[in-house]
C-alpha cells in the first residue's frame, strides 16, 4: 500500500509513559496522511510536546503501533532510524540550534547531513535565509540572535530539505504577527507546492483560522478528541475541520 | 541517503551567496561539533603511558636477544674438570683427558685452560691464595660439541672419560645458567604483563576521557541526531579529535620512550661486558618499539569508537 492510500503515519492504540509515571498520552489512534495541514491544539501538560516526540522519533511508544511512510516503528531498527528522520523536517519548542554554528550552518546542517552537494547546500540555504530575512545575520551565532530571529532559523532548518513532513511545536511564538503570517504562509507553501504534511502545535487560535483547509487535533490530558472521527478516517483531499471543539 | 529535493523556488541564485557561504568553505565553522579537546591532560597522560610502554617493550626485547644469545654461545660447550692435589699428576691428567676427548664422535674442539688463566679467574675470590698451590685447583677443560649438549652427550662423555681419567666431572654449561635463564624469562613476562597494564590504563584514560567529550557534546549531538545524523557520522567527529589527541601524544612519548631507550642502551654498551652485548637491537625489534606508538592510537581509537557507540546507544 502506498503512502496516499496508507497515511504518513498511523498510530494505532499508542500509549506513552515516562519510567512508572502514568500514561501522558493514552489510546492515540490516527492517520495523518500525505499533504495535509494538521494543527495540535490543548492546555499545557496536554501532551502536546510528548506527542510530537513521538511523531519525530524522539521516542518510542510505551505501548500500541505506529506506521510511518509505510514503515513500522515498534521493530524498526535503530540504525534505520536517521533515514526516516531525514524525511523529516522539526521546528522544536525551544528551537535547539547548534550554538557554536553560525546561521548559515544551522540551517545548512540537514543538507549536509544528506551529503548534499556543496554548491547546492549554499545555493538553498541562500534562499532560505533570505526567505525568512535573515541573509544579513547568515553569520552570526545564535547567542547573538533575538529570541524571534533564532526561531526563524530553526524553521528554515526544518524546512530546507523539503521534509515529506513538517513538524512545529509553537513555531510562531517568538516571532510578530506580520512575520508569524510569513512563517505560516512559508507551511503553506510547503504543503500545496512540494506536499509536504504539516503538524503544528500551538496555543495560537488566531493562527488556526489563517489556514483554512487544515485539520485541527486537540489533545485533552493525553487523550485525543476525535468525536467525528475525521482523524481516523479523514475525508480526501483534505477539508477544513475542527475536531474535538 | 536522501537526495535533498529541489528549492522552493525556481528564483536564481542570490548574488551574495558566495559570500554567505563563506562560512562553509571553513571547515572549522562547518564543524558538527565544536572543536572539543580531551580535558587538558589527557595527550600528555597518553604520552607518558606510551614512554613506559616503549621502555618496558624494549626492555623486553633486550632480555629475550640477551637470553637468545647467551644460549647461543654455551648450548653446544661442555667443562670438564679433572681434580686432582697433586699438580704433576694433574697436568699429566689434564693432557689424558683432552686425548680421550678429542677421540670422541661430535666433539669441534678441546681446549685445555692453562694454569695461569684459571689462577687470574679465581685471584678476585681467593686473593694470593689462588696462586700459591696451598689451594688445589681443578684441571679445567672447555669442550665445544658440534651441537647443544643434551643430556646424553654428557653422559657419553663422561662414560668415555671414566676409564682413563676416573672422578672426571663433565658439566654442560648451559646447567649453570639455568637460574639466569629463568630470572630472564620471568623479566620477559614481567615487561609483557607491565605493557598490558599500561594499555589497559591508555584504553581507561581514554574511556573517560571520551565519555567526558562526549557528555560535554551532548545537546549539540542530541540535536543532530534527531536531525537525522547517523551514529557513524557522530562517532567520526569525536575519533577526529581522538585521533588527533592521541597521535600527539603516542608520537610525544614515542620520542621520550625511545630518547630513554638509546641513552640505556649507550650506558650498557660500555659495560663492554659480554653478557650485555648480547641485548643489541637488530632491525626487528626497532621496528616492534616503533609499532608501540601506532598499537596505542589504535587502542586509543577502538577505545575511543566503544565508548561513543555505548553512549550513542542510550539514545533512539
Amino acid at each position: 500500500m502506498n503512502d496516499r492510500l496508507a497515511g504518513h503515519v498511523k498510530f494505532d492504540n499508542v500509549g506513552l509513559r515516562y519510567g512508572t509515571d502514568p500514561e501522558v498520552l493514552s489510546n492515540l489512534s490516527f492517520t495523518l496522511y500525505p499533504g495535509s495541514f494538521y494543527f495540535l491544539t490543548g492546555a499545557s501538560g496536554a501532551g502536546k510536546t510528548s506527542l510530537l516526540k513521538l511523531l519525530y522519533l524522539a521516542q518510542r511508544p510505551s505501548r500500541g503501533a505506529i506506521r510511518m511512510f509505510g514503515q513500522d516503528l515498534i521493530t524498526m531498527p535503530r540504525e534505520r532510524l536517521p533515514d526516516l528522520r531525514r524525511r523529516l523536517g522539526v521546528v522544536f519548542q525551544n528551537f535547539r540550534l547548534v550554538p557554536h554554528l553560525t546561521a548559515f550552518d544551522n540551517v545548512a546542517l540537514p543538507l549536509r547531513l544528506a551529503g548534499a552537494d556543496e554548491k547546492r547546500v549554499v545555493k538553498a540555504v541562500a534562499e532560505m535565509l533570505d526567505w525568512v530575512g535573515l541573509t544579513h545575520r547568515a553569520h552570526a551565532i545564535p547567542a547573538t540572535l533575538s529570541g524571534g530571529e533564532q526561531q526563524r532559523v530553526a524553521i528554515a532548518r526544518a524546512v530546507i530539505a523539503r521534509p515529506q513532513m513538517l513538524i512545529a511545536d509553537e513555531p510562531t511564538g517568538n516571532v510578530d504577527p506580520e512575520m508569524a503570517l510569513k512563517l505560516l504562509r512559508l507551511f503553506e507553501a510547503l504543503n500545496n507546492r512540494v506536499g509536504t504534511t504539516v503538524v503544528v502545535a500551538t496555543h495560537d487560535v488566531h493562527l488556526l483560522k489563517k489556514v483554512p483547509d487544515s485539520l485541527i487535533m486537540r489533545l485533552n490530558k493525553g487523550q485525543l478528541s476525535d468525536p467525528t472521527g475525521a482523524l481516523r478516517y479523514p475525508p480526501r483531499p483534505a477539508a477544513s475541520s475542527e475536531i474535538g471543539a | 541517503m536522501n537526495t535533498p529535493p529541489p528549492p522552493l523556488s525556481d528564483a536564481p541564485e542570490p548574488d551574495n551567496a558566495a559570500d554567505l557561504a563563506a562560512p562553509a568553505r571553513n571547515r572549522a565553522a562547518a564543524r558538527l561539533l565544536p572543536a572539543t579537546r580531551f580535558a587538558g591532560p589527557i595527550p600528555w597522560v597518553i604520552a607518558i603511558l606510551i614512554a613506559l610502554v616503549v621502555i618496558a617493550a624494549a626492555g623486553g626485547l633486550a632480555l629475550k636477544n640477551l637470553a637468545t644469545s647467551a644460549s647461543a654461545d654455551l648450548s653446544a660447550a661442555v667443562t670438564v674438570q679433572v681434580i686432582e692435589p697433586n699438580p704433576d699428576l694433574r697436568a699429566a691428567r689434564g693432557a689424558d683427558a683432552v686425548r680421550v676427548l678429542t677421540a670422541i664422535d661430535g666433539v669441534r674442539a678441546v681446549r685445555l685452560v692453562p694454569e695461569a688463566e684459571l689462577v687470574a679467574l679465581l685471584e678476585p675470590w681467593l686473593g694470593e691464595g689462588a696462586a700459591s698451590g696451598d689451594v688445589p685447583i681443578p684441571a679445567l677443560i672447555d669442550v665445544e660439541l658440534s651441537r647443544s649438549a643434551a643430556p646424553d652427550d654428557v653422559a657419553r662423555i663422561a662414560a668415555a672419560l671414566e676409564q682413563t681419567v676416573p672422578g672426571a666431572r663433565v658439566d654442560a654449561q648451559s646447567d649453570w645458567l639455568q637460574p639466569v635463564y629463568r630470572a630472564l624469562s620471568a623479566l620477559q613476562w614481567l615487561a609483557l604483563g607491565l605493557i598490558a597494564l599500561v594499555a589497559l590504563a591508555t584504553a581507561a584514560a581514554v574511556w573517560l576521557a571520551a565519555r567526558n567529550a562526549f557528555a560535554g557534546a551532548r545537546d549539540t549531538v542530541e540535536i543532530i541526531h534527531l536531525l537525522g545524523a547517523t551514529d557513524r557520522q557522530i562517532s567520526a567527529v569525536f575519533l577526529r579529535t581522538v585521533l588527533r589527541e592521541a597521535a600527539f601524544g603516542a608520537v610525544v612519548g614515542a620520542g621520550l620512550g625511545m630518547a630513554a631507550v638509546l641513552l640505556l642502551g649507550q650506558q650498557f654498551a660500555a659495560l663492554d661486558s659480554g653478557l650485555t652485548s648480547g641485548g643489541g637491537f637488530g632491525l626487528a625489534e626497532w621496528l616492534v618499539i616503533a609499532a608501540v606508538p601506532l598499537v596505542g592510537v589504535l587502542i586509543a581509537l577502538l577505545t575511543a569508537r566503544i565508548t561513543i557507540a555505548l553512549a550513542l546507544k542510550d539514545m533512539l
